[in-house]
């Protein structure tokens, strides 16, 4: 853990104590597994978020992508009777192929990711509104895939514990994107070409290939939560199903140490800025406070985390310029590792 | 202190007194003085780094000097803002112009400044901008209209867009930094008109200029220096290229020199008719033997570092073929380099040699990462144990190999770029100024190890614009001059003398070895 991590984890902490002494519902097990299945949805995306963040992109069109997706992907299992494996096939790969597209824009025609994924937001929502003539897209009666519901949305208990089949699967995508940023040669070409693409590139790394990667990794990750989270929601209005969340994505990876110059950034730190922005959401509802300040809340406390985190890097900066006037070595943070601290 | 002689002028409007400049460690100016009257036309020449453009920027108020004194209209400060160098009329040509590709040409000439009318709304008054700018377009004969956008402009057209803003500003004095060095002959001679032109209306030029047939053409005076001390000045009637390079040259070099433990083997790198995106026009050809040293002279901008790039395959080479021990190869990117043995060690390795914010354990360890891995993941035991190898060997001083690069010196950061590529097996070695911003105890380091290469087998290709570097340390010196190659240099010819001569573009039986 990184020490932005661990005083993320202290800031949680925090939070969740104050939440549950105002209002003990908190520690209900229904509440913190209704809980843990957001943290589940939304961590998968933003972790997909956070691999564009880290080349030093970014990814605007994760909402939009979820809204079609997930509309097609009901769309094949309910009305065109395909298999239910063979359609989430198809549907990781339309979400890999939306990747490839949007790095290739990136790369070859040197378009700003910004612009590229604005225009993919816009596209995407229409497409979505127009495959359904804007109308809602849900199971008809009779509809049941047991199986795919069991394993998209059901809970098994450990423990006690209802544990949402989400959180398990936001796990293994964890597991795996920690393994693969921290610990393998492709995360460190990852960071090295968020760092300095110029001095990645004479290192023999090919930057416009890690690049694609990048973007190809975060749209087959997107398209999967979108299958999660059209199994969870049941039904789509593509009007709004999943507006805002590549916003939810791009707070969790900034609250969780990426920076948008590139470069930084853990996957720890992305699942735990998952798990304050889900608790924030939580805390409006528990404490009585108006749904409609929902987003002014979430938007204080990131605001508020960074400038806490820009003081203390300050600080930390004139305590080493205080120790001596002549060369500070600096241990530098490892390449995409987590640093025990 | 030198004088510089000057023909019957005017009494200077301007003068630089006993102007000194420190870095740490390096003494930029030492002592220089420097006299400007109305109408003069004044050549500043000097090797590179010798103390021109920092002179010049002391004039245009962007450095401060440590000591001397500055005499503007009889007033004496001892530095100059930028603000004091405009009113007093002084105005800078950039060599990368300072100016707005989105505007047009009036909207440049007067940026910040323009007329407005319309009360408190100051909207631009678009008619007078214009009118304003018309006579300026006529004094210096340009061929573009006032209204033409920037961004279709050639290089030639924007040094007037300059030119005139400097006169809209009343400019007593225009320096121009190395205004002809990008530019094609017709265009050096109608700037050399326009030059007349300011002379003729009592504005005084200084520019800075590689090309000493433009100085014989232009200036009243030439003022040399050398190592940041003023060794010289030329009337007029005492300019010729021979007289101002025996002023450039003319210092003892020491003698860097460690003699290669064998001959140098076959050649191990040939680069046949290359050709460039700089110099689409020009080729160049050259190779380097196994354990030589071929250092690559000329001056800044001659093309030597578009060279290195497409050889290492950041750029596509426009034509040409190259041949690795003998075997024609195809290099199409930086890891087909990478992966043949052929490295690089970047002009500006802050920007293209390293990653800063990381270890040296991880920046060496990059360009070679599928060795250090099993199974696709890092064996970080192995990374750190070669890193700690290469530090022992390089004499990295550094607590430990988990040290950020951006603390380190510049000639241990240097050693970190280099040492990258002593983990791999290196076959061709190319270094784009080896010793820039290294301090003087890794300089000799860094030298000791380019022999050591060299005695390995490796062919290695030095670029350099540090004469003492270039003459001390190779076994023979290629020079180029805009984008081809002027000459080849045998230990036996190597001189100061020669290798100038050849980055100028003369050739060098033309005084005579």
């Amino acid at each position: 853990m990184t020490k932005k991590d661990l005083s993320l984890l202290v800031l949680i902490l925090v939070v969740g104590t104050v939440v549950a002494l105002i209002n003990p519902r908190f520690l209900f097990v229904g509440n913190l597994s209704n809980t843990a299945n957001q943290v589940g949805l939304f961590g998968i995306f933003s972790i997909a978020e956070a691999f564009v963040i880290i080349i030093g992109g970014i990814e605007l069109s994760v909402g939009s992508v979820i809204a079609l997706l997930g509309v097609l992907f009901i769309d094949l299992i309910v009305n065109h009777d395909i298999n239910w494996i063979a359609a989430v096939a198809m549907i990781v790969a339309a979400g890999l192929a939306i990747g490839l597209i949007h790095g290739t824009l990136v790369t070859r025609m040197r378009i700003q990711p910004f612009v590229v994924t604005l225009c993919g937001l816009l596209i995407y929502r229409g497409a979505a509104r127009y495959y359904t003539e804007d109308a809602t897209a849900g199971f008809g009666f009779g509809a049941s895939f047991p199986m795919l519901e069991w394993l998209t949305a059901g809970r098994t208990n450990v423990l006690g514990f209802p544990l949402p089949h989400s959180v398990v699967a936001l796990a293994v995508v964890t597991v795996i994107a920690w393994v693969a940023l921290h610990r393998s040669v492709f995360g460190r070409y990852l960071y090295a070409v968020g760092k300095n693409e110029e001095a990645a590139r004479y290192s023999g790394i090919s930057s416009n290939r890690v690049t694609i990667s990048a973007y190809i990794i975060c749209g087959g990750l997107t398209a999967f939560s979108a299958i999660l989270i059209a199994m969870y929601t049941r039904s789509i209005s593509p009007a709004v199903h999943g507006s805002f969340y590549e916003l939810y994505a791009i707070a969790a990876a900034v609250l969780g140490g990426c920076s948008l110059r590139g470069g930084e950034g853990s996957i720890i730190g992305v699942v735990l800025g998952t798990v304050l922005l889900q608790m924030l959401q939580n805390l409006v509802n528990l404490l009585g406070i108006p749904s409609s300040l929902n987003f002014a809340v979430m938007g204080t406390v990131i605001l508020a985390g960074v400038l806490g985190d820009q003081y203390l890097v300050q600080r930390r900066h004139r305590a080493s310029a205080a120790k001596g006037l002549g060369q500070t070595s600096v241990a530098a943070a490892p390449l995409g590792r987590a640093k025990a601290e | 202190m030198l004088r510089a002689a000057r023909p019957a002028m005017p009494e200077p409007f301007l003068e630089l007194v006993d102007i000194s400049k420190i870095y740490p460690g390096v003494v930029a100016l030492d002592h220089v003085g420097l006299e400007v009257s109305a109408g003069e036309v004044i050549a500043l020449v000097g090797e590179n780094g010798a103390g021109k453009s920092t002179l010049m920027r002391v004039l245009g108020g962007i450095v401060e000097p440590s000591g001397g004194v500055i005499r503007v209209d009889g007033i004496e400060r001892s530095s100059l803002a930028v603000a004091d160098a405009i009113k007093a009329g002084i105005a800078f040509v950039h060599q990368e112009l300072n100016l707005f590709d989105n505007l047009d040409v009036a909207g440049n000439v007067f940026i910040g400044r323009e007329p407005v009318h319309g009360g408190p709304l100051r909207l631009i008054d678009r008619k007078r901008l214009y009118a304003d700018v018309a006579p300026l377009l006529e004094r210096l004969g340009c061929d573009f209209a006032p209204d033409a956008p920037l961004a279709e402009l050639s290089l030639a057209q924007r040094q007037l867009v300059e030119i005139m803003k400097a006169l809209s500003l009343d400019a007593r004095l225009v320096i121009m930094d190395e205004p002809t060095s990008s530019l094609t002959l017709t265009e050096t001679d109608r700037l050399m008109r326009v030059v007349a032109g300011l002379k003729a209306h009592g504005v005084s030029v200084i520019f800075i200029t590689h090309r000493l047939n433009e100085v014989i053409q232009c200036a009243d005076r030439a003022v040399v220096l050398r190592d940041g001390r003023m060794v010289g000045a030329l009337t007029r009637a005492e300019l010729s290229p021979a007289a101002m390079i025996r002023l450039m040259i003319g210092r003892d070099l020491k003698s860097l020199y460690i003699p290669p433990a064998a001959p140098p083997g076959d050649s191990a790198i040939e680069i046949i008719n290359a050709v460039t995106d700089t110099y689409p026009d020009r080729t160049v050809s050259l190779s380097v033997r196994r354990g030589e040293i071929l250092g690559l002279a000329g001056l800044v901008g001659s093309g030597r570092t578009e060279l290195a790039r497409a050889v290492f395959g950041i750029d596509r080479l426009r034509g040409g073929t190259m041949r690795l021990d003998g075997e024609p190869i195809r290099i199409a990117s930086p890891r087909a380099a990478i992966d043949r043995g052929i490295y690089l060690v970047p002009e500006d390795r802050k920007i293209s040699g390293l990653l800063l914010d990381v270890s040296i354990a991880e920046n060496i360890s990059l360009p070679d990462l599928a060795s250090y891995s099993r199974f696709w993941l890092v064996d970080t035991a192995r990374e750190n144990k070669n890193a700690s190898r290469q530090r022992e060997r390089l004499n990295i001083r550094a607590p430990d190999v988990a040290t950020a690069v951006r603390s380190l010196s510049g000639g241990n950061q240097q050693k970190v770029v280099l040492a990258k590529w002593l983990s791999m097996r290196p076959k061709v070695l190319i270094f784009d100024e080896p010793t820039r911003g290294v301090d003087v105890g890794a300089k000799q380091e860094i030298y000791d190890m380019l022999r050591r290469l060299a005695d390995a087998g490796v062919a290695i290709l030095m670029i350099s614009s540090d004469m003492e570097e270039v003459i001390g340390v190779s076994d023979r010196i290629a020079v180029m001059h805009e984008g081809a190659i002027s000459g080849f240099l045998d230990r036996s010819q190597f001189s100061e003398h020669n290798v100038l001569q050849l980055a100028v573009g003369h050739s060098v039986e033309a005084e005579g070895i």
